[in-house]
């Protein structure tokens, strides 16, 4: 994106009327220490040279983010971007959400607009530097007019400009009226990496004291005069319709106003959330189960089974990978499963809603504001401009809010009601209305040669297609669903003849999949490098020792960077984790390295198996190519997150089906890992040049097989479906007995 | 009607007995920095203090903390253990989402306030209560050993 296209005066006056409706109905709160994260958009900054970018005479600089902060540390990252070039203090940065705009706010990287598929850095690592670097361009212009100088003559520095020579000084404020009248320049050089101030140095996140005094505002924390409090029920089975619902008895309790009836969902509305859910609970609504009343998870489970016997859509296919098993010295074959998944984040499902004359206005937290948007005008029938999306701090997103589900809901029930209402799903209805990671059924094989050496390797993964539904069948044309096939086709190693294929199975109807943290890279990733870890066990060789081989065997076939890199972060990790020394009885280390979303991350996982069976990750290990650092710390973070995630998933993550319905409720069955079961981590950043790659996601895709595979090293014991849960105590059992 | 002392302020509130403090919090004061996580005390997202006490709101109802203090993360920082805690989550840049922060906060203030210097045993038993999806343990952990005036890690 250029910079006069992101200042074309199109956008200018789109960006007044979207803060002249987005604005006036919230209040900002008071400044925090650093940082400032608002609700609504400014209306009076006179300098706007482009979308991103507003600038007051008191020299404020206002940051209107594209994407939406959900922890990834987005709302520090973006703005460093644009001080570097701006030459402010980033501190100082007022952070606003953008208004959904498909076009004006697009993530470049991916076509819409979108905060997903960890491409905020990767989408925005060049446009963002470029808004900034015009706004200064602009400003010390305006400065050297001022003062009849040359514009080469001046620079700018901490919000001023500067003419040296005299030792002139204008701020930033002071030069906003005549830089509005400049033309955006078009050709802008931007700082070479070594000049770089914030860009690769650590930063405090510039959203944290609202998020450490109470008053950060998420999606949840809306509140309107008049607003009216929402609990939702939808149809417990998948596919299931209401019958009826006790309406008097809801309306005797106090403070219960109303019962929304839906097809297939009721909601009870009321003064507060107390009344709302004591009045669902009285309102005792009544289903008609549906198609899927006696669906159960095995039902799914062997409809995967049978529908992987057949050939699939051809994603790889280089040599006779069929022939070389057949005829290789000895064949390794596994089957591999993963379960659905919930997202659990830990701000439950909830949408705002206000129904006007003139239109809607929706206070949400979501990855897609475009989307979200275009969902509604479907749903009502309203025009662009009349459905106003306001953008709120994300408490979780994992992919969850990259669908509009809730937002539907919310409308759907907000059109019955007079005035504001905020819809909240309990966390039962979280979780057993989720839209899941689909259940992947992955059958691999390979065939060695006397050294050990793979010769052909096939795999055919089994599952849902997520992107199907999110892009439609253009999407799908081949049959293939890339991202179901991802980390599989792509894998890295030099396995002889290759054939991957995939075939599509949907769950039963009304059951939805969707998004989920690593997306294909955490299916495909648990996959390839547990497999790997079997051959490398088959052919007695250690694991390290054996990709490393494996990488440098493949060297000719992939992009010259790519071999190095993988091999420098396997063999990072693997050295800071003291591979190789012996662990007492019942430890075990495992590694595996993911390859995804423009990064490099190796871990090494390093677990305790006690007597009886039980798994306790203790240390992590990880190692991080990730191209040119923004935020180092953030860096961290993010790993650190995303392997507590994987974590989680791979010890107890599952979704269960049974008479239709979705058998986990809250925390207590779908258990996440707690502050005492969560290992202690070693990150390693590694420096380099080359583009940044995202960072959200491949800690979580990497974590699962390097704990799958120190399992089997510290037990023998072979995880071949997640999660972990009680196998390994099963087997310990099993032996004792 | 029913009186609250909520954050040294006394509240009068005509709602039901049983009515749990988160929502009395959230939905009746717009006090929304207490969050709700789960409502079955299983996550500490709506970790407030009652007298001092560490305790989840969404499972406690208005009419066990008549009569007592009730303090929330909006005045945390005005007791000696809360401003360290809230000095430390800054310092080490503890949240990400933010969510569950505000009752990870809560519950180790409630921590600091009766043991000053806990061990990583006794910081395990404080924080298990509390469920942060990001993953922050880590940052928390170290923070709380800051706050106490310790080592980080």
């Amino acid at each position: 994106m250029t910079a006069r296209e992101l200042a074309s005066p199109s956008r200018r006056s789109f960006l007044t009327v979207t803060a002249a409706i987005g604005g006036g109905l919230l209040l900002g709160f008071g400044l925090p220490a650093r940082g400032e994260v608002r609700d609504t958009l400014t209306t009076d900054a006179p300098f706007v040279p482009n979308a991103f970018l507003r600038i007051d005479r008191a020299g404020k600089v206002t940051f209107v983010s594209p994407q939406i902060e959900m922890g990834q540390g987005t709302y520090t990252s973006l703005p460093m971007l644009l001080a570097e070039e701006l030459e402010v203090d980033v501190d100082k940065i007022a952070i606003e959400h953008s208004p959904a705009d498909d076009k004006v706010y697009v993530n470049p990287a991916i076509g819409i607009q979108m905060t997903g598929a960890s491409k905020s850095i990767r989408g925005f690592y060049g446009p963002l530097r470029q808004a900034g670097a015009a706004a200064r361009i602009m400003l010390v212009t305006a400065a050297a007019q001022r003062w009849k100088v040359h514009p080469s003559t001046c620079h700018a520095e901490n919000g001023v400009v500067v003419h040296a020579r005299t030792g002139r000084k204008l701020g930033y404020g002071a030069l906003v009226d005549p830089a509005a009248k400049l033309r955006v320049p078009e050709k802008i050089g931007l700082k070479d990496p070594a000049e770089f101030k914030l860009i690769g140095t650590p930063h405090r996140r510039l959203d944290c004291a609202g998020k450490v005094d109470g008053s950060a505002k998420f999606g949840i924390d809306t509140r309107l005069p008049g607003m009216k409090f929402a609990v939702l029920a939808q149809s417990p089975t998948f596919g299931g319709k209401l019958i009826t619902v006790d309406e008097a008895k809801a309306k005797a309790v106090p403070g219960v106003s109303q019962v929304v009836k839906l097809d297939d969902a009721v909601a009870v509305v009321a003064n507060h959330t107390f009344a709302a859910k004591q009045g669902l609970a009285a309102a005792n609504p009544q289903w008609d189960a549906g198609p899927n009343a006696k669906v159960s998870t095995a039902d799914i489970v062997n409809q995967l089974t049978r529908v992987s016997e057949k050939p699939g859509a051809v994603a790889r296919h280089e040599g006779d990978a069929a022939a070389a098993i057949a005829d290789a010295a000895r064949k390794v074959e596994a089957i591999y499963e993963q379960p659905f998944l919930a997202h659990a984040t830990m701000e439950p499902m909830n949408c705002t809603v206000q129904m006007t004359s003139d239109g809607c206005d929706i206070w949400v937290g979501t990855q897609v504001q475009g989307m979200t948007q275009a969902a509604v005008m479907k749903l009502t029938g309203l025009a662009r401009e009349q459905v106003r999306i306001h953008n709120h701090l994300l408490g979780g997103g994992f992919g969850r809010r990259l669908e509009y589900d809730g937002t539907v809901r919310a409308v759907q029930i907000a059109q019955q009601v007079s005035g504001p209402v905020q819809v909240i799903w309990t966390r039962e209805e979280d979780i057993q209305h989720d839209m899941y990671r689909p259940h992947y059924y992955d059958r691999i094989s390979a065939g060695l040669d006397a050294q050990g050496k793979p010769v052909g390797w096939s795999h055919r993964i089994v599952g849902s297609s997520i992107i199907a539904r999110y892009y439609g069948p253009e999407a799908m044309k081949t049959g293939v669903d890339r991202d179901a096939v991802d980390s599989s086709a792509n894998q890295p190693y030099d396995v002889g003849a290759i054939h991957v294929d995939y075939v599509q199975q949907e769950p039963p109807a009304g059951m939805h999949t969707s998004w989920w943290r690593g997306v294909g890279a955490t299916h495909g990733t648990f996959v390839v490098e547990s497999f790997i870890d079997e051959l490398a066990a088959t052919a007695k060789q250690d694991p390290l020792a054996y990709r490393v081989a494996l990488l440098d065997m493949s060297m000719g076939r992939r992009t010259a960077l790519t071999q190095p890199r993988a091999k420098n972060v396997l063999q990072i990790a693997a050295e800071r984790s003291g591979w190789g020394k012996a662990l007492p009885a019942g430890q075990g280390r495992g590694i595996a390295l993911c390859i995804g979303f423009g990064t490099f991350v190796a871990q090494v996982v390093e677990v305790s198996v006690d007597k009886d069976g039980a798994v306790n990750p203790t240390r992590v290990w990880c190692a991080v190519d990730c191209g040119i650092q923004v935020n180092p710390d953030t860096i961290r973070a993010q790993m650190e997150s995303g392997i507590i995630f994987g974590l989680s998933a791979a010890l107890y993550g599952e979704i269960t089906i049974k008479d239709g319905r979705v058998e986990q409720t809250n925390f207590g069955d779908y258990r996440v890992l707690r502050i005492h079961e969560a290992p202690q981590i070693d990150v390693t950043l590694v420096k380099s040049l080359e583009p940044p790659g995202g960072i959200g996601e491949p800690g979580t895709s990497c974590v699962m097989p390097a704990l799958t595979n120190a399992i089997f090293a510290a037990t023998g014991k072979r995880i071949r479906k997640l999660p972990v849960a009680n196998q390994v105590q099963e087997t310990a059992s099993s032996r004792a007995g | 009607m029913i009186t609250l002392n909520v954050n040294g302020k006394p509240r009068d509130l005509d709602i039901p007995d049983d009515m749990p403090l988160l929502w009395t919090l959230r939905d009746v004061l717009n006090m929304t920095g207490t969050k709700f996580g789960c409502g079955v005390g299983l996550c500490g997202a709506c970790t407030i203090h009652i007298d001092g006490q560490p305790t989840r709101s969404c499972d406690t109802p208005v009419s066990a903390a008549v009569g007592k203090r009730i303090t929330t993360i909006e005045a945390i920082g005005n007791t000696p253990a809360g401003k360290k805690v809230q000095a430390a989550w800054l310092a080490l840049d503890v949240p990400q989402c933010g969510y569950c922060q505000s009752g990870q906060i809560m519950s180790a203030s409630a921590l600091l306030a009766a043991n000053p210097k806990p061990s990583d045993v006794d910081i395990d038993t404080a924080m298990a209560g509390n469920i942060c999806r990001c993953g922050t343990y880590p940052r928390i952990r170290a923070a709380i050993k800051k706050a106490a005036g310790g080592k980080e890690v």
